[in-house]
Formats: C-alpha cells, sequence, structure tokens
C-alpha cells in the first residue's frame, strides 16, 4: 500500500494517474493564489454561492449536449453551463444585495441553496432517463479524479496554471484593492473591473475544480490554503506563496490518496488533507500559531510575576504568590526562609531601578513608550540606546519643574 | 436632476475665472444615501494654498462630501472640477487621507508596504515594485517620523501611527489638491504635531487641503478657511469670516452649549 502511495506520488504510475496529480496540484495552487484575495476582499463565501450555483448549469448543459449530440457527457457543454449559471447565481447575489435590505451572507444562503435544490431536482429527472444511469454527473458533487479522461486533466492543468500567473500578474493591484479599494478609486485604479478580474478567476478556478474536488466541496480550495498561509506571515506577497504551496500540495497529496483509493470521492481527501495542512499551521506557525501565542503568554506570565515579586520585595513587606517564591527561590534570590539573599539585594535594586527608568519613559516620551511593546518585559539597557537612557536618569534625580 | 430643476437661482459659482482655475470648485452637488439626502446643493470654491476645515455636526454630510468630490460615490446633481478639469481627469493631482476605520488593519502588510501604495500609480499597471520605489516610500515615513517602524504590520502599529502611515501614503504621490477625512481622530499628540506640521509643509509649498475636522475648539489654529456643514452648507470662507458664534450656531443648533460657542470664540479671536 505504501509502495503503491509512492509510486503514485513520484509519478510513476501511468501517464493518465500523472496528468491528473499534476491537473490537481496545480488547481490547488490557482485556488490557493485566488483564494488569498477573495479572503483578503472579504469575499470567501461567495465562492461557495458560486459553487453550488453551478449544479443547474452542469445538469442543463448535459441535458442540452443529449439533446444535440446524443451523449450528455460532453465537457465544452457542461463547462459553458456551469460557467454561465455561476456568473447567474454570483450577480443574483450582487442583486439581492443592491436592491433589498438582506446583508450579503443572507443573499449568499438563498442564492446557493435555491440553485443546488433546483440543480438536485434537474439531476433526478436525468437519472430517469435512459442515458442516465451512465450519465457520472454525481461526480461532480463530490469529486472524482479516478473517471477523469487525459484531456479533462490537461485542460485543468492549463487552466490553472493560466489562472495562477494572471493573478500572481495582477498581485499588486488585487491587494491594493483588497486593502483599501476607496483609495484605489480615488487615485483612479478601476476598481470594478480590478473586482470583476478577481471574481472571473475565483469562477474559473471552482468551474475548473469542479470534477477535481467537488461543488459541495469546492469552497475549501479557496478558503483554507490562504487561512493556513495566514498563521506564518505578515506579508501579502508571501502568504500567496505559502498559500499556493499548502493549496497545490493539498490536491497533489489527496488526489494521490483518492487514487490508492479509488471509492473515496477526490474530493474529500483533497479537503481532509488541506485540513491536515491547515491544523499544523494553526499549531505550530512561530508567531501566529496556538503553540507560540500560549508559550509567548506563558513566559510573559513569567516575566511579569518575577518582576512584580521584585518590585514589591523593594518596598518590603511582599505578598509573593507560589508562583513568584519559586521562581525567585530557583534563581538564587530568595532563601528558603523568604528572606533576600546578597545577590537578591543586589537583582531587587537594579530592577526598581530598571522600573523608575521604565517610567519616567513612559512619562517623558508616552507615545514612544506606547509604541515600545517591550515596555517594563525586558532591562530597559538591552532596548533603549545610552544616551537616551543618561537623559532619563537626569530627569529622575532632577525633576523638571512644571510651567506654570 | 431633480434638484438642479427644482433650484431657484442660477449658480455662478464656476462660471468666473477664479473658480474655473481653483483647486477645488463645486457647484451644487448633492447626494443621498438610501432616499435620504445627506449632501444637499452644497457650492464651495477652494481658495488655492488653502487649509479648508470642514466642520458641522454628526450626520452633517462632512465625509459624503468628500467622498462625492473625490468621485467615489454617485451624486444626485452637480458639477465637480479641479484645477478647471473634470475629478476623473485630474487624478493626479489628488492626494486621498481616509477615515483610519475605513480598512481592516489585520490585512497582512508592512507600513512601508502601505506606504508604496501611494507610488502604485506612478509604477503603473503589471509593474514590479522595485528597490527604488521602496526607498521613496521610506522617505515619506521618514517625514512623519515612522521611518523605524517601517517593516512593522500595520496593525502592530498605535493608531496615531496608523494615522501617519495614511499620511506618508497620501504624500508619496506629489499632488496639488489633499482631501483628509478626519485625520485627528483619536491620535497621540505626536501624530498631532506630525500632522499639523506637513499641513504647515503642504501650505507653504502652495497645495491645498480640504480636511474634515470634528475639533471646534483647535480648527481656527490649524486651518485658515472653513466650510461649515449641516447637510446644505452654512457658511465658507476665510476663518475669521466663516468661523462666527452665528454661522456655528446655525450648523449645530443645541447641539452647542451657549458657553461651548462663546469660549471657541475667544479661542478664535473675536
Amino acid at each position: 500500500m505504501l509502495q503503491e502511495l509512492f509510486d503514485i506520488l513520484t509519478f510513476q504510475s501511468g501517464y493518465n494517474t500523472n496528468v491528473v496529480l499534476l491537473g490537481a496540484g496545480l488547481l490547488g495552487t490557482a485556488g490557493g493564489v485566488v483564494g488569498v484575495f477573495s479572503l483578503l476582499r472579504k469575499r470567501a463565501l461567495i465562492s461557495d454561492a458560486i459553487s453550488h450555483a453551478t449544479l443547474p448549469g452542469i445538469t442543463l448543459g448535459f441535458l442540452v449536449a443529449l439533446a444535440l449530440t446524443g451523449t450528455g457527457k460532453s465537457l465544452p457543454f457542461l463547462m459553458v453551463g456551469s460557467t454561465l449559471s455561476g456568473i447567474l447565481g454570483v450577480l443574483l447575489v450582487q442583486w439581492i444585495k443592491d436592491n433589498t435590505r438582506l446583508p450579503e451572507d443572507s443573499a449568499i444562503g438563498t442564492v446557493l441553496s435555491s440553485f443546488f435544490g433546483l440543480g438536485v431536482v434537474l439531476m433526478s429527472y436525468i437519472q430517469t432517463l435512459k442515458s442516465g444511469s451512465q450519465a457520472g454527473l454525481e461526480s461532480y458533487l463530490l469529486g472524482s479524479t479516478a473517471s477523469m479522461l487525459q484531456s479533462e486533466a490537461e485542460m485543468i492543468a492549463i487552466s490553472a496554471l493560466a489562472i495562477t500567473m494572471l493573478a500572481v500578474l495582477f498581485m499588486k493591484e488585487f491587494g491594493l484593492v483588497c486593502f483599501d479599494p476607496d483609495y484605489a478609486a480615488s487615485r483612479g485604479w478601476a476598481v470594478s473591473k480590478i473586482d470583476l478580474l478577481m471574481m472571473a478567476l475565483l469562477l474559473a478556478v471552482v468551474v475548473i475544480g469542479l470534477k477535481t474536488v467537488g461543488l459541495i466541496l469546492i469552497i475549501a480550495l479557496v478558503i483554507i490554503p490562504p487561512v493556513a498561509a495566514r498563521f506564518w506571515t505578515d506579508r501579502l506577497g508571501v502568504m500567496v506563496a505559502i498559500s499556493a504551496f499548502t493549496g497545490g500540495m493539498s490536491c497533489y497529496l489527496g488526489a494521490a490518496l483518492s487514487a490508492l483509493t479509488p471509492d473515496l470521492p477526490s474530493g474529500a481527501t483533497i479537503v481532509l488533507t488541506a485540513t491536515a495542512l491547515f491544523t499544523l499551521s494553526l499549531l505550530f506557525a512561530p508567531k501566529r500559531g496556538v503553540i507560540a501565542t500560549a508559550l509567548r503568554q506563558f513566559s510573559f506570565r513569567l516575566k511579569i510575576t518575577r518582576r512584580r515579586a521584585l518590585l514589591s520585595l523593594n518596598k518590603g513587606q511582599p505578598t509573593l504568590s507560589f508562583l513568584a517564591s519559586f521562581l525567585l527561590k530557583r534563581e538564587g534570590v530568595l532563601n528558603s526562609d523568604h528572606t533576600l539573599t546578597e545577590k537578591g539585594q543586589k537583582t531587587v535594586a537594579t530592577m526598581s531601578r530598571d522600573q523608575a527608568l521604565w517610567n519616567q519613559y513612559l512619562s517623558d516620551y508616552p507615545e514612544e513608550a506606547f509604541a515600545q511593546n517591550r515596555w517594563s518585559l525586558a532591562m530597559i539597557t538591552d532596548i533603549l540606546p545610552r544616551d537616551l537612557i543618561n537623559e532619563l536618569e537626569m530627569s529622575i534625580d532632577s525633576p523638571k519643574k512644571e510651567i506654570g | 436632476m431633480i434638484a438642479k430643476l427644482l433650484k431657484l437661482q442660477p449658480s455662478t459659482s464656476l462660471s468666473t475665472d477664479a473658480a474655473k482655475k481653483a483647486p477645488l470648485a463645486i457647484d451644487g452637488l448633492s447626494v443621498s444615501y438610501h432616499h435620504k439626502p445627506v449632501v444637499w446643493d452644497l457650492s464651495f470654491v477652494a481658495p488655492e494654498k488653502g487649509l479648508v476645515a470642514v466642520v458641522g455636526p454628526n450626520g452633517a454630510g462632512k465625509s459624503t462630501f468628500i467622498k462625492a468630490a473625490l468621485g467615489l460615490i454617485p451624486k444626485l446633481s452637480g458639477e465637480i472640477t479641479v484645477y478647471g478639469k473634470p475629478v476623473d481627469k485630474q487624478r493626479k493631482l489628488i492626494g486621498y487621507v481616509p477615515q483610519r476605520g475605513s480598512v481592516d488593519w489585520d490585512f497582512p502588510a508592512s507600513a512601508l508596504d502601505v506606504v508604496t501604495m501611494g507610488l502604485y500609480g506612478e509604477i503603473g499597471w503589471l509593474k514590479p515594485v522595485r528597490k527604488g520605489h521602496k526607498e521613496q516610500a521610506l522617505s515619506y515615513l521618514e517625514k512623519v517620523g515612522m521611518a523605524d517602524f517601517a517593516d512593522r504590520q500595520i496593525g502592530q502599529l498605535s493608531g496615531g501611527q496608523q494615522q501617519r502611515v495614511f499620511l506618508a501614503r497620501a504624500l508619496a504621490q506629489d499632488a496639488s489638491l489633499y482631501f483628509m477625512d478626519e485625520p485627528f481622530v483619536g491620535v497621540d499628540a505626536a501624530t498631532e504635531r506630525a500632522i499639523i506640521n506637513v499641513l504647515k509643509k503642504l501650505k507653504d509649498q502652495g497645495k491645498t487641503v480640504i480636511c474634515v475636522h470634528h475639533d471646534l475648539q483647535s480648527a481656527p489654529d490649524y486651518f485658515d478657511h472653513a466650510l461649515i456643514l449641516n447637510v446644505r452648507p452654512v457658511a465658507s470662507g476665510p476663518m475669521h469670516e466663516a468661523f462666527t458664534s452665528e454661522n456655528l450656531q446655525r450648523a449645530y443648533g443645541g447641539r452647542l452649549a451657549p458657553s461651548e460657542l462663546s469660549g471657541l470664540m475667544s479661542l478664535a479671536g473675536q
């Protein structure tokens, strides 16, 4: 089993599987890149409306193709149908938002469920047709790479590559419009056109991803990778790169898993792989991750506890918490009977001087002190330049006369 | 359109030569939100080298006026020209400092990235940001005392620092007419000083600033012209002519206590 997975992953399972895997990987990359911008434009959920809105188009495309060519499973017809009904869905959401008092999420919910309902009815009708049994339309719901034709996979790969390249090319403009559309418009940027292009790329990812991931789960392709990427970085360019990588890996690994177990819908294996990568990011990302945040919180508490304890020792009559006395004893500041050691007296004096300097900094330079995010968390001599500390020392020793 | 038809007197402000060349000339501007007029028949000519404070009570349409003047929201009626041409043709001459609350500060960008956005127009479609642009942007951060924070993610800045980043972004393009929407709201003293310095410099360079300002106390100190607004324009002109207790009373009605008014007037030197 592992050997088989290894063969698939290293492209040793025949041309067809290779193309499918490559197509899936590029699809995931495109989803990751485009997803960053729909997330930052706060339009992540609109992709759910688009994907569900494609179902009536897929089924109608099937019926039209059946009537015209005698077989419904014609990719061009299905794609055109899904694109058109996806566009219709987006336009409806926009229309409801503009012309009623409904908020966007209600509009999205209404449109996606209505279109999906219509699509399911049409699908059931197709099932009753004689040629319907071999339609295979249900693979568009949850994704199926197993039944994918080589030509389909090639089409997906090429389109995904084009989408990715376009999105990267327009990264500067997309970022500007996502961050501050009003400012962009004030500078004369064609904000509505840039928005339209972002929406078109999102629609394109959804349409080409229907076969691989399925319309129910495809929203994951444009949401999970960017959200995971946001944990790792504060830079847009890096976020796009990480999101592209996460999306690409999710689809590549997920499609490989699905090739190994053809009974599992590939949409599910892809989304679960993406979820695994997301969970890793959530837990282990160095700055924004849950574990890093908890560790930072803990070290912050230790520092503050120690500092507060030393300062209260300086004032005499300290009431030390269990944690504080444990820390200070271990450090050699306190004897077991809670009296100060020789080293302890020094430490207490140093700390109280340090706090006095920090306090003086806060009153002399309130703005800078506020912006200094290590205020009272580290020794001031490690943070501020010597001449500034000299100035603060002078201002402690000879306080300025208040004017008036 | 209706507003135009209903107007009794034809406005003449745009026909004069002075208005034709003015940094900003507005004739009969009306704007509505959801069937409620928020700016009504506003005509206004901004002076060359003027620091104009736009004041008025909450809901008086100050921000709406700015957004409509910039062409960001549709107007019911009215004509807007910037240095004699339609606003859409003069984008390069216009700088804009939006309200700080109008964007999501958790956006993955550094202070320098945001200021660089001010240079995007110069960089042009699809072309990448180069090192020279970054250095240029840094020099504008320096001008507002923020060079040390260039690499910090914008959400990690204080409110005043975020405001200064917006200011630096507007400075990064060499505009002649600046619109600012409440730049002094919720900022610290250092930021206030930085903004005042920038305003003075802009004025010295012969530029015009239209600035929504909430604080009546400081308006006469920071600005030399005033546009007092309460849906309809109440008064506009040089500070000492427009900023009178009578006009403020008309704009604010009962919302300004008599004692506040007299306090303001003594500040304004009247």
